[in-house]
């Protein structure tokens, strides 16, 4: 979902090309660790990138204040313009020119897929924070060696919300009705019927839609008949605030699921705050998820920047900590080594859940859960995989 | 009851298809052009409406009126600036010029707003679901149904009890010989323009209201379903499009009722297809065609 440009908010806060000013000493040497950043700081997706920079900001103020093995973290930003070609360009600058011991980035996959060869071939870290396709890290069964992501695969959140259907819920039919335009809402919901047939539940209407549609009652009739407990919509908000409306006129009152597709203030104008009562949707992080770890998180973040953290924050938050425990971890600056470190992260207790890396340096890690009451979001429980 | 609910919901989705094909058919009946960029110009008026009622304040009806008026001076432009100068030209140049003007609108209403989606606001008109037998029927649709047979009645009565219809009969009939017999053939032209346009304006907004979501490329699918329709019915008979739009509604539910939900669009194009090899006049045509 976060490869989609959502918003075309491109926001004035365009920090320069680079703010590298420490020593000359190269990314290990001198009491400073140099890291990179590669994110989308101006361009059509500059929003994403900027809440992740102020996320990573955040991050290392704190880890410098102690500092790692003695070091301190200096984080050199460069600006992909939203670009892949520029994506491409940072990262070669990041490791042939300040000499980072690791890259952080890009928001998109598409930015982060731009750099994986360079990081591969130099040999040098890369995490992204929230580039969601499985490709980044794994490609035609071969895993990136050198590449790592903070935030989970798409097809994860369809196992939360079977999970969550069966195990909160308690319902033991669902129908599922997918965007068959898309693979972001194909992928959940293969998964959500993998999980949910495994966990002893039964599919018992399954149904497509593509974008762009605006009449689902025919379809919606045939799932209503169906009789299922549990409708999980693995789609975009603009058709799900249509296909929410039009269930709930024909009286189809079962619970319905999403994931974070749904996330936009559109989807309550279009659905209308009735008919979203009772849906749920799954999402990375929830600021309103009372978690002490999450709420201190919140209040710092508040300190310094005067409003709530959003998914973007946090994400870039906990990239930072994932990355400097690896450090940490690896006790040395040595790219190779950290990379290693970053392969072996196990229960490391993040903003965003517990962060464990599988085989493909895919975190398995807790998905938060939201309910939407009265057109707000509310935290509703946090799933664990 | 299954069956039945399907029917309700073919009838509702038919009844927005036949409220564009009324317009489309009208225009073509008069001119002989299929105007493409009909469906963009019941885009225009959806938004229309939603500006009146969030910018303005204004209600329903006053809405409704000024996206009609809006469209119908639309209309009017579009056959003017672009139509007009064709007149004498092939029919493919002019069907060309057409799906021209429906892409310049859709791509200005882009260019001046954005293609992010706007919700209508849900206040304007009274939504009761009401149940019989557990078939469930929204008032919404209802009103839908009833607007649209409203129109019909209406520009039938245009068309063949007043004058400028006379007239329209005459130009449809033959443009040089109404022009001899001192009728003025740009301005007839031009009026049934306005009538089709604002009648899309009006499905724009009622379009707006029942499904909520508008977006500057709403135009598309509906108005080549609404040519659908009105090929169905008989191109150029206003009837026809009421019958074929209905029709096309309900075949098409009972598609995704039986779970072929992704091979509605299909069936429908299918439909025109099959129309056009056996039946070209459409279902209400005759052999020595009635124009409207």
């Amino acid at each position: 979902m976060l490869t989609a440009g959502l918003m075309a908010g491109c926001g004035g806060n365009q920090q320069g090309g680079s703010s590298s000013g420490g020593n000359g000493g190269g990314g290990g040497g001198g009491d400073v660790i140099k890291i990179g950043a590669n994110l989308e700081l101006s361009g059509g997706v500059a929003s994403y990138g900027q809440s992740i920079a102020e996320g990573l900001d955040l991050a290392l103020e704190e880890i410098n204040k102690e500092g790692i093995n003695g070091k301190k973290l200096e984080l050199v930003k460069v600006d992909n313009k939203s670009e892949a070609a520029e994506a491409t360009n940072g990262a070669i600058k990041l490791i042939s020119q300040d000499k980072v011991v690791a890259i952080i980035g890009s928001a998109t996959s598409t930015n982060t897929l731009a750099q994986v060869q360079v990081a591969q071939d130099n040999k040098v870290p890369l995490i992204t924070p929230t580039g969601t396709n499985p490709t980044i890290t794994n490609k035609d069964g071969k895993v990136n060696e050198f590449v790592f992501r903070t935030c989970f695969i798409d097809p994860f959140q369809g196992t939360v919300a079977a999970k969550f259907a069966l195990n909160d819920l308690k319902v033991k039919n669902a129908a599922v009705l997918i965007d068959s335009s898309s693979d972001y809402s194909k992928g959940l919901a293969a998964s959500f019927k993998e999980a949910f047939t495994q966990g002893g539940g039964k599919i018992v209407a399954e149904e497509a839609y593509v974008a762009k549609d605006t009449d689902f009652r025919a379809t919606l009739t045939r799932i209503k008949s169906a009789n299922p407990e549990f409708l999980f919509l693995p789609g975009y908000y603009e058709e799900v605030g249509l296909i929410v409306k039009q269930a709930r006129e024909l009286g189809l009152n079962v619970p319905i699921m999403g994931g974070d597709g749904w996330d936009s203030p559109k989807l309550v104008e279009i659905a209308g705050k009735d008919a979203l009562n009772n849906t749920y949707i799954t999402n990375h992080y929830s600021s309103g998820d009372p978690d002490p770890k999450i709420q201190e998180f919140v209040k710092a973040f508040k300190a310094k920047y005067n409003k709530a953290p959003d998914a973007f924050n946090a994400l870039g938050y906990d990239t930072a900590y994932f990355l400097a425990d690896a450090i940490k971890r690896a006790g040395s600056a040595d790219p190779v080594k950290i990379k290693d470190a970053l392969a072996q992260t196990k229960d490391l207790q993040l903003v965003s859940g517990t962060l464990t890396l599988n085989e493909n340096h895919d975190p398995v890690k807790s998905a938060a859960i939201l309910e939407y009451k009265d057109g707000q979001q509310q935290f509703k429980t946090k799933v664990n995989p | 009851m299954e069956l039945i609910q399907q029917l309700v919901n073919g009838i509702s989705l038919g009844s927005i298809y036949a409220l564009i094909a009324l317009g489309y058919t009208m225009v073509y009946g008069i001119v002989r052009l299929i105007n493409f960029a009909h469906g963009d110009v019941f885009m225009v008026g959806s938004f229309v409406g939603f500006y009146a009622v969030t910018m303005l304040g204004v209600g329903f009806f006053p809405a409704l009126l000024l996206a009609m008026a809006a469209c119908a001076v639309l209309g009017m432009i579009i056959e003017r600036i672009a139509y007009k100068p064709l007149r004498n030209a092939t029919r493919i140049a002019v069907l060309i010029t057409a799906i021209g003007v429906s892409l310049l609108i859709e791509y200005v209403t882009i260019y001046l707003r954005g293609a992010q989606p706007e919700a209508y606001p849900s206040t304007l008109l009274p939504d009761r679901n009401l149940e019989l037998l557990g078939v469930v029927i929204s008032s919404q649709s209802l009103f839908i149904l009833g607007t649209s047979l409203v129109l019909m009645v209406l520009l039938q009565f245009i068309v063949h009890r007043t004058k400028i219809g006379k007239a329209m009969r005459a130009v449809s009939h033959d443009a040089e010989a109404a022009r001899l017999m001192g009728i003025n053939v740009d301005n007839t032209i031009s009026a049934t323009f306005a009538i089709g346009s604002a009648l899309a304006g009006a499905a724009g907004v009622i379009f707006g209201i029942y499904y909520t979501k508008i977006e500057p490329l709403m135009g598309i699918l509906p108005g080549l379903k609404a040519f659908v329709a009105a090929v169905l019915g008989g191109i150029g008979i206003i009837p026809g499009a009421m019958v074929g739009g209905l029709l096309l509604g309900v075949i098409e539910s009972l598609v995704s009722g039986l779970g072929y939900s992704l091979w509605r669009d299909g069936v429908a194009f299918i439909i025109l297809i099959l129309i056009l090899i056996f039946r070209p006049a459409g279902l209400f045509g005759k052999n020595v065609r009635e124009k409207v």
